[in-house]
């Protein structure tokens, strides 16, 4: 009880410090801004004193105040003035002086070394959330001559038992690693310890760091990737995008292309492949990830699509067209950055998004940056099939009012037309319609698509040239003009008489026309030169002329060679003989080509890609191996996880969401407790009377570590030491430790512990009845995440049939009111010989009835019921000495029960007595002073209730066994089965 | 991640600036006040513009820009989605999302930015842990501060962040446990001149306002979530129990929350419940033209329709218009030359109408194209998909409390074309 008076003392301290130290880690504000109010005298008199609020307030509205920044100056020279409030106790006070640390500590290096130890004593502080906005503060200061400080406080942050604290250091990183790169190598380490964390705070946050340090270390993920997948659902939103985008990145290294089959050519498919198999981590990631694409949040619904994109089986990337069509109902900023991507995607996988056209229309109140990409998105969709729908479509966008968008709504009718043969002479006849437009831009538009549509099929087309022709007398957009010009030079031959004609009204404006139209003039002379020189000889001298003083040197320069090149001199060179080839040669048609086409190299959802250029700091995605990595890599040691999973604190647990975790580690702990119980058991045996002792001394060890939990390597998790410390502890004596350096939240986090004692498997299906599938159950005393009111059963099924069970689920649950099944998800394959564990939730209402359902295969449909002994159906919490007490107090009368009872032979002893307990209800060990008295706490499942336990050993085996339980039933239930147990 | 954020407001002058790393000149919004000269509309603002040393990425919402500045590769719709969350926050915390509002909050607001990103990456984004950390201000305690002299800062150790639910606080207390449940659906549509629909859908969305003490876990169902095509969810809705069982399963937030969104699958069927007959025309010679344009009630499953207004964006070519409204009334903007005709109730017997000439400046040419109509309109106690809740289950508290559904349909983009 000693320790435990320590430990309230600390918690008041704890709280004391918490109101000085509270907004530490309101940082970096007002740091530019500081700088106006201090250089204000009248301001500059409050900070040696302030203490009031009001004055604090008024004066950080001050600093606030744009209007103060922009006459800002440097005040660093009041340094020493405002550092010296740093230990102030008004806490908008210290912020501001925080902020303005920050913002100068770079210039006063020497002065800012003062303060720095009141963050060193905050990151020793006993409550957790004080060592994290400590650690907050100290890696924003960027001073050089702290980075050692800064990679001590990173380091033992990392090893703290508070996952907040963990995250706190890995949002350290990159600060410190941007302050001086040269720790690189320290901090990959960090990074890597980090990885290994299991709770969902870190996740996010480490591999934020992770792709800010080193994004190229991928071999650091090969044994988090399982992990990083399971915990992912329950990371918070923004964490989500980050490790997505990042295994996007690591799938692209490590599987094989799931799409290879389809997309090698006939050369390659000859060679012979073996058969595709997909990796079941890359199954695993695409499964999970998929859920996601319900998020609120448009990145990580982005980040979704993106990994489907780049990763899945064709067949299977069609589930993100719903979700990004959603999307466009969002702001128009969002629909801006979604239909980039859609854009690109619609490129390479049409079809997906087919269904969806009309979300694609556009409504004359979008923004004209949103209409021009929705016309992107309806023109890479189009088709034979709905081309018709979509040029209807494209009719009425041409009348609007918005002229940029028409414009682009032309273009997209001219590369609707060359993608589809069937419809362009339609689209040929609609745009020659808009010909005669009254709005020029229109025509100019018009003009140059029609040039290039007409590319494509020049000789049945010489009226709509003619008419163009004609068009040169009203139409003043220089490419339009340009565009004409071009046409009517390259295909003089259609229209022989028309061409000399318009050259000749050409050369007439020829100095008022801009400079691409007199290039295309000069290139109309010479083509018709070459062809019709009789003509038009005279006129291209007469242009050439023109051009020769012209005042741009391109169209000098241009005129000057295409002189040499088509009029026959003496000099002229061996070039000339081949003019006509050069001029009159068959170009080939433009490729009207989406702006869009290939944007997919980059990682969609990107900087980079919107921008279509390489941003800074851009991991390249890439390409697919030929050959796969070994698999293998991501294999975790069983071992391993035994020994870290205990350590973690109990908060990290539920957070991890151990639903998804996977069966070996699970049976892996249930092989570690047996290990524990067997060295206890050991000890026991050797000297009854000197276990008290060893008891004590462990306690004793406790209490000396107590004080300055993270300042002792051994005290680390994770570390080889503490693991040997850990072994050496019995059980129930580590549970205590757990306790003592994890106080109990103020808040009710739920809190889980490992289960202790081996786990009872029962038979749910036989194998005979199954025909060849057998499925056993247990409780793997795990919280259910889904809900946290539901029992985890662990079923585990075994198909020792000749051929694969196919489909396996639950169906049909037949219930008592109130009870509740929480299937798992359904197993589409069982193949011959293999064993499968899935973990499903059934809330039990707190009794023990039996929750009856049917186990159905591809064939066959098994009835099974599950009951549950009593004591499963509670969960254990954590309690003092004290509370303890109290609770029992309020649990009297008809609530408590009380038996006395004879302990049988092997189960003298307080180590003994322990495991039984804890084997046959799920409770957890309540810390006492007396060895003759064990105590257990937990509460119900689904209500709550609490349970206490408490055994009271007396001589030559005499024991009393006291249940206090609100529910009676239970309790009855519960003093029949620790009776048993303790007696047989 | 993101390095610095500016609130600018229409005119181009910066009122508040907030770096999370080292200091970047305010010069760098130059480029942006740059873009946005030649936008025509704030909306048209390129939402990611590219500068020689910076990354510019903006929002426009509520007349204001949130231009925030990068430097490295980010996801932009990460930065988009986090700066909306900031001008939710302003929302939630001081009612409106204003230049005033932030002025008038500097302070608090600052102190909220600086929670919510550390070193640029989102540290608190969750409404109910910020308030936790700092207190949304009330009048009575602006007054207790003034005489005390004490702060809004809360001064208890802050815990939200280290819970699993993080979107939730322990120990809400209430005298009356309340839940209640808005199920809002928006029509979108075009319709095309001749009134045969080109394209619409129903979009939906459950808000909830939920006051219960303790940590109560509800279960909200539905009749008929077939309906439901594709949803998205508020983190606490348990996605795997919807895709088992199609019900909503969750340990709500404290207060106000979207709850879901839905999309309903129709197939184009979708009831619509006006009609507009219009006809808009100018003449071909002189400079006249003419508007007349009736509502009336269509699909209304018996109810009634109100709050029906119609906006009309006139070409720029005109000069003034003399219209008579037979009910509600209208107001024209010759600046921005905005019709906005606001009807209220529709009454069956008798339909409104708009009718009257429109003058163009002299000499312009008779306009291209004529202006489409944007309607809005109400209809109370229906969801026009015929989605309806079930029944809300209340787990792990043990009083009884309050719970009230209500639903009502509206018109979302709902766009005539004439």
């Amino acid at each position: 009880s000693c320790v435990h008076n320590d430990e309230v003392i600390s918690q008041q301290r704890g709280n004391v410090t918490m109101k000085l130290l509270r907004e530490q880690a309101t940082v970096c504000c007002y740091a530019f801004e500081c700088s106006s109010f201090l250089t204000n005298p009248i301001t500059y008199g409050y900070m040696d004193g302030f203490d009031s609020a009001v004055q604090c307030v008024t004066v950080l509205y001050w600093v606030c105040d744009p209007q103060m920044i922009a006459r800002g100056k440097n005040a660093s020279d009041l340094f020493p003035a405002v550092v010296k409030n740093v230990a102030c106790k008004n806490i908008e006070v210290k912020k501001l002086v925080y902020v303005y640390l920050v913002r100068y500590a770079e210039e006063q290096q020497d002065l800012a070394l003062l303060s720095i130890s009141t963050f060193q004593r905050g990151l020793k502080d006993p409550n957790q959330l004080i060592r994290a906005s400590a650690l907050r503060v100290l890696s924003s200061i960027r001073v050089t001559i702290i980075v050692p400080i800064m990679m001590l406080a990173i380091k033992e942050a990392a090893s703290d038992m508070s996952p907040y604290v963990r995250k706190t250091a890995a949002h350290a990183i990159p600060k410190l690693y941007s302050l001086d790169p040269e720790q690189k190598d320290c901090l990959i380490e960090v990074i890597e310890k980090l990885l290994a964390d299991k709770t969902t705070l870190v996740a996010g946050s480490v591999v934020m760091a992770f792709e800010e340090v080193c994004p190229e270390r991928i071999d650091l993920i090969h044994k988090n990737y399982r992990k990083l997948c399971n915990l992912l659902i329950d990371v918070e939103e923004w964490g989500q995008v980050v490790i997505i985008n990042m295994l996007t990145r690591y799938a692209r290294t490590q599987f094989l292309n799931p799409n290879m089959n389809v997309s090698t050519t006939e050369a390659t498919a000859i060679v012979k492949r073996k058969p595709y198999v997909m990796d079941p981590d890359h199954r695993l990631l695409l499964r999970n990830t998929k859920p996601l694409l319900q998020s609120r949040n448009a990145a990580v619904v982005m980040a979704v699509a993106q990994l489907y994109f780049h990763l899945a089986p064709k067949a299977e990337v069609g589930v993100i067209a719903k979700a990004l069509v959603r999307l466009m109902r969002s702001h128009s900023e969002v629909q801006y950055v979604v239909l980039q991507n859609v854009a690109t995607m619609s490129i390479k996988r049409r079809g997906m998004f087919e269904p969806y056209l009309k979300s694609f229309y556009i409504r004359s109140t979008d923004p004209t940056q949103i209409k021009v990409l929705k016309l992107e998105v309806l023109t890479n969709l189009a088709n034979e099939t709905n081309i018709s729908t979509i040029l209807r479509e494209f009719q009425t966008y041409i009348k609007s009012n918005d002229k940029d968008f028409v414009a682009a709504t032309i273009q997209a009718i001219g590369r609707c037309a060359t993608n589809i043969g069937e419809v362009r002479d339609t689209c040929l006849n609609g745009l020659v319609q808009l010909l005669s437009n009254r709005d020029e831009l229109v025509v100019a538009e018009s003009v140059v698509v029609i040039k290039k549509l007409l590319q494509m099929q020049p000789e049945q087309h010489s009226d709509i040239i003619k008419h163009m022709a004609k068009l040169t007398d009203n139409i003043q957009v220089p490419m339009a003009r340009a565009s004409i010009l071009w046409l009517i030079g390259e295909y003089c031959e259609h229209v022989p008489k028309i061409a000399p004609d318009v050259l000749r009204k050409m050369a007439k404006t020829f100095t008022n026309e801009e400079d691409i139209v007199k290039l295309q003039i000069i290139n109309l002379a010479a083509k018709l030169y070459l062809t019709n020189s009789k003509q038009t000889k005279l006129l291209t001298q007469y242009v050439l002329n023109l051009a020769k003083y012209d005042q741009n040197y391109d169209i000098r320069d241009r005129a000057r060679f295409i002189r040499q090149l088509i009029v026959p001199t003496d000099k002229s060179g061996a070039l000339s003989k081949y003019a006509k080839k050069l001029f009159l040669a068959l170009k080939p048609a433009p490729v009207l080509e989406s702006p869009f086409k290939d944007r997919d190299h980059f990682q969609l959802g990107s900087l980079s890609h919107l921008l279509n250029a390489k941003a800074g700091g851009y991991q390249v995605l890439p390409d697919w191996p030929e050959a796969a990595p070994d698999p293998s890599v991501r294999n975790v040691e069983v071992k391993e996880s035994v020994q870290t999973y205990p350590l973690h604190p109990p908060a990290s647990d539920t957070a991890s969401g151990s639903e998804s975790g996977s069966g070996s580690e699970e049976s892996g702990s249930g092989s570690e407790s047996e290990e524990s119980n067997e060295e206890s058991e050991s000890a026991s045996e050797e000297d009854e009377e000197e276990e008290g002792k060893k008891k004590k001394k462990n306690v004793e060890k406790i209490k000396a570590r107590k004080p300055v939990p993270e300042s002792e390597s051994d005290s680390q998790p994770n570390t080889i030491a503490s693991v040997q410390v850990f072994d050496t502890i019995c059980k129930p004596a580590w549970l205590y430790m757990q306790f003592l350096l994890n106080p109990p939240l103020p808040v009710s986090v739920p809190q889980t512990i490992i289960p202790s004692g081996n786990l009872k498997t029962y038979e749910l299906l036989h194998r005979i009845t199954g025909e060849g599938l057998s499925v056993e159950y247990c409780f793997s005393r795990q919280p259910f995440s889904p809900d946290p009111h539901m029992v985890a059963v662990k079923i585990q099924f075994t198909n020792s049939a000749t051929s694969e069970a196919k489909s396996l689920h639950v169906e049909d649950a037949k219930l008592q009111s109130g009870m509740r099944i929480k299937e798992f998800p359904e197993i589409e394959v069982l193949p011959a010989g293999e064993t499968i564990s899935v973990v499903m939730g059934i809330d039990f209402c707190d009794s023990t009835q039996a929750a009856n359902f049917q186990l159905c295969t591809h064939t066959r449909k098994f009835f099974v019921s599950i009951q549950p002994p009593v004591g499963e159906l509670m969960m254990p919490i954590f309690m003092t000495e004290n509370e303890f007490k109290k609770e029992q107090g309020q649990l009297m009368g008809m609530n408590e029960i009380t038996e006395k009872l004879t302990l049988e032979e092997k189960c003298q002893g307080e180590h003994a007595v322990v495991q039984r307990v804890t084997t046959a209800a799920n409770l957890s060990r309540v810390p006492c002073g007396s060895d003759k008295e064990c105590r257990f706490a937990g509460k119900t499942v689904t209500s709550g209730s609490l349970v206490l336990v408490s055994v009271v050993t007396k001589e030559d085996g005499a024991a009393q066994l006291t249940v206090n339980c609100e529910k009676m039933v239970i309790g009855t239930m519960l003093v029949k089965d620790i009776h048993q147990a303790l007696t047989q | 991640m993101i390095n610095s954020l500016f609130l600018i407001n229409p005119s181009g002058e910066i009122f508040l600036e907030k770096h999370w790393k080292s200091v970047v000149s305010r010069s760098v919004c130059d480029y942006f006040l740059e873009a946005k000269e030649k936008a025509l509309e704030p909306e048209d603002v390129p939402p990611v513009i590219h500068t020689p040393h910076h990354y510019l990425i903006s929002i426009y919402r509520d007349k204001l820009f949130f231009l925030s500045v990068i430097q490295t590769e980010v996801p932009p719709l990460f930065v988009i989605e986090f700066l909306h969350r900031v001008a939710e926050m302003i929302q939630d915390y001081f009612g409106e999302c204003s230049e005033t509002v932030v002025k008038d909050h500097m302070v608090m607001v600052y102190e909220l930015l600086e929670e919510m990103l550390d070193n640029g990456f989102p540290l608190a984004t969750e409404s109910n842990v910020l308030k936790e950390m700092i207190r949304p201000p009330t009048i009575l305690r602006s007054v207790v501060n003034t005489l005390t002299g004490t702060s809004n800062v809360g001064d208890t150790l802050l815990t939200g962040q280290l819970s699993t639910i993080p979107w939730r606080r322990a120990g809400v207390r209430y005298t009356n446990n309340e839940a209640y449940f808005d199920v809002v659906e928006e029509i979108d549509a075009i319709l095309d001149q001749s009134g045969t629909t080109v394209f619409a859908e129903i979009q939906g969305v459950v808000e909830a306002c939920v006051k219960l003490s303790g940590m109560p876990d509800l279960t909200l169902s539905f009749m008929n979530p077939r309906l439901l095509d594709d949803v998205s969810f508020h983190p606490c809705v348990r996605y795997k129990l919807w895709e088992s069982e199609r019900v909503l399963s969750f340990i709500p937030p404290d207060g106000n929350f979207t709850l879901m969104t839905y999309h309903v699958n129709a197939q184009n069927l979708v009831a619509i419940p006006v009609y507009v007959k219009q006809s808009i025309s100018f003449f071909e010679c002189g400079s006249d033209g003419r508007l007349d344009v009736t509502v009336g009630p269509k699909q209304t499953m018996g109810k009634t329709v109100e709050g029906v207004m119609v906006t009309v964006h006139l070409p720029k070519t005109i000069l003034s218009i003399n219209l008579t409204a037979t009910q509600g009334s209208y107001t024209y903007d010759n600046g921005t030359k905005l019709l906005v005709w606001d009807i209220g109730k529709l009454n069956p017997q008798k339909l409104p109408n708009l009718r009257g000439s429109l003058s163009l400046q002299a000499g312009a040419p008779k306009p291209e194209e004529n202006p489409s109509l944007n309607i809005d309109l109400k209809i109370q106690q229906l969801a026009i998909s015929g989605l309806k809740v079930n029944r809300l289950d209340m787990f792990g508290e043990k009083y009884k409390p309050f719970k009230g559904v209500k639903y009502i349909t509206k018109a979302g983009k709902f766009q005539v074309r004439t």
